[in-house]
């Protein structure tokens, strides 16, 4: 089994009351829960953040780069999503946030779309070559926590996968290369990029199908806006001069980052746009039946409303789709490497832009043995048919279906169903003791405490 | 291991819900994504074929540690031509099942390219067996 994967989302225990919310959401099955606390499988966990909105209590926080880091750098450089400036209200001016992230200490700031243009360049190069995935419909592999998805959940799928890098890679590699022809030392130079999702995190942090990420650190969009906001709020920077401004981006670039952007922009064959994960694992399960063919391109994201839609994003997604169109309106249509330098770069982008295979690592996979694996599987469906198929989570697990695999790979014990607790103590196999010890061991001590039926004068 | 499907002629709905099944299964049991691959597109093209042509069927499944044996036993008009059948293009299906999307041919010939071994059986007014066999390594 290769390393487990690296993972951004991470529970605090001493927040969490054991509700359970976050193990039915998680389009992979990946947590259950044990002595009151979710537990999260590392190999299933894709890192779309759907429990992070699910926690009523913010028990579950994303990673981030202790922000002080950015001063180790003599050239920190900020590499920031263009959504970032769509959680802002119209009235606060772009030039006043340019100015409060400059306040902060970046001493240059780079949209991270900058490199869009070149991606649409190169990819349509790639088409006139026949150097895309023979497999058809091609996936976009923008969204990192797709391409976790289709690794662990539609391993048939992995050679769909269109491996380009991201925007925010791309654009990474042309900073340090333009910064050091300026004469900047590399290791002065800081790129921190802010992301909008926990999955950007994972893969910066342990990137699929990649090398070491050309990004030093990571803020979170969220944290960064706050930021800004209070520097605004206070009034303590110095607004930038005139001719300081966020740098011009085509039309593409803006509408990238949103749902259908890439579509739009690639115009590659019959393709579709899809965002949330459990409509893009509807879809893909159909694409993986043969249910659904004849789609040459799939642009898929795990959030609803794209990456505005990220769980680290400040403002509602639909008003910053909203802004992000606004803006888009105002710029044009093609930008000139005279506008944008980065297309200056074209060749030395163009063979920074590889990334190695992604591999399948089927989440489903019960043995490594096929004989082993096919024992299992059988003992797990005679199980499952006698489980009750309310998938109450009582027993810790999303589903029965869950808890029959957790039997069967010895993760879980059977009578941790409370079905199953009732027919045993019907025939004395179970003491109400025992049964009560059971769903302690699961939902913890506290929840399980006798003296509630006290409390609640029974 | 041994599995029983039904299928119902003219249920286009539910057609696809058998390869569905198998395929999470061979996933549960660690074969190889090519081989999934394989088997439910033929599975799927052999599972249509009974929906688009004949009455009713069974699908039966054997899943056995090195290879995965699967036959499809259909109650309906059968192939009076099987060569004819197995050539690309070829096809029967009628103008109502075409317009649903189905019935372009390339049926037959697809199942042989994606199973090691194929065996197809028919008599006309009775019905057709198709059985092909995938193995794993």
């Amino acid at each position: 089994m290769a390393e487990d994967f690296h993972h951004a989302l991470k529970f605090k225990y001493d927040l969490c009351i054991g509700c359970s919310h976050c193990t039915g959401v998680c389009p992979t099955s990946a947590i259950h829960v044990e002595d009151g606390h979710p537990v999260l499988d590392p190999n299933r966990c894709v890192d779309c953040g759907r429990c992070y909105v699910a926690c009523p209590m913010n028990a579950i926080y994303i990673e981030q780069d202790d922000f002080q880091t950015i001063y180790d750098y003599k050239y920190p450089v900020l590499l920031v999503p263009s959504i970032f400036l769509a959680q802002f209200e119209e009235k606060i001016r772009e030039r006043t946030i340019l100015s409060a992230l400059l306040h902060l200490g970046f001493k240059d700031i780079y949209e991270v779309e900058k490199s869009v243009d070149f991606i649409k360049e190169y990819i349509r190069r790639d088409l006139e070559n026949g150097n895309v995935p023979y497999e058809k419909p091609v996936i976009s592999s923008f969204c990192p926590a797709i391409v976790r998805l289709i690794q662990v959940k539609f391993p048939v799928l992995v050679d769909n996968i269109y491996l380009v890098k991201a925007p925010f890679d791309m654009t990474a590699e042309y900073i340090k290369k333009s910064l050091t022809e300026k004469g900047v030392k590399e290791e002065d130079i800081g790129i921190f990029y802010v992301s909008p999702c926990a999955a950007k995190i994972a893969a910066i942090k342990s990137p699929v199908g990649e090398e070491k990420s050309p990004v030093s650190g990571v803020i979170n969009m969220n944290y960064l806006y706050s930021k800004v906001l209070r520097v605004i709020k206070t009034g303590e920077y110095k607004m930038c001069d005139e001719s300081a401004r966020f740098h011009r981006l085509s039309k593409a670039s803006i509408t990238y980052p949103l749902t259908g952007g890439e579509t739009k922009m690639l115009r590659i064959g019959r393709n579709l746009a899809i965002d949330d994960i459990h409509n893009v694992s509807e879809f893909l399960e159909k694409v993986e039946d043969e249910d659904i063919q004849d789609i040459d391109f799939l642009e898929l994201r795990a959030c609803d409303g794209s990456c505005c839609g990220g769980i680290l994003t400040a403002e509602n997604r639909f008003l910053m789709i909203e802004r992000q169109r606004k803006r888009m309106q105002k710029c044009s249509d093609e930008v000139d490497s005279e506008d944008n330098d980065l297309l200056n770069y074209f060749d030395y982008l163009a063979d920074k832009r590889h990334v190695s295979e992604v591999e399948p690592r089927s989440m489903d996979k019960m043995d490594d043995n096929v004989a082993a694996a096919m024992q299992k599987m059988k003992r797990a469906f005679e199980i499952n048919q006698n489980l009750p198929q309310v998938d109450c989570h009582l027993c810790g697990y999303p589903s029965c279906k869950a808890l029959a695999e957790a039997v069967v790979t010895d993760k879980a014990q059977i009578q941790q169903c409370i079905f199953v607790q009732r027919a045993m103590e019907h025939y004395d196999l179970l003491t109400p003791k025992e049964a009560h010890d059971i769903s302690a061991k699961v939902w913890g001590a506290k929840k399980t405490d006798p003296t509630i039926a006290k409390n609640l004068n029974l | 291991m041994n599995f029983e499907y039904h299928v119902e002629g003219g249920d286009f709905t539910n057609a696809g819900s058998t390869s569905s099944q198998v395929k999470r299964m061979l996933k549960k049991i660690g074969v190889s994504p090519e081989i999934v691959k394989k088997t439910v597109v033929a599975l799927y093209e052999a599972e249509v074929n009974i929906v688009a042509h004949a009455y009713r069927g069974d699908i039966f499944v054997d899943l056995e540690e090195d290879h995965v044996k699967i036959v499809l036993a259909d109650e309906g008009p059968g192939i009076p031509d099987i060569d004819k059948a197995m050539q690309k293009g070829y096809s029967t299906a009628s103008q109502k099942v075409r317009e649903m999307g189905f019935g372009a041919g390339m049926g037959l010939p697809n199942i042989k390219n994606n199973s090691d071994s194929l065996n197809i059986t028919s008599e006309v007014g009775k019905g057709t067996t198709i059985e092909f066999i995938n193995y794993f390594q």
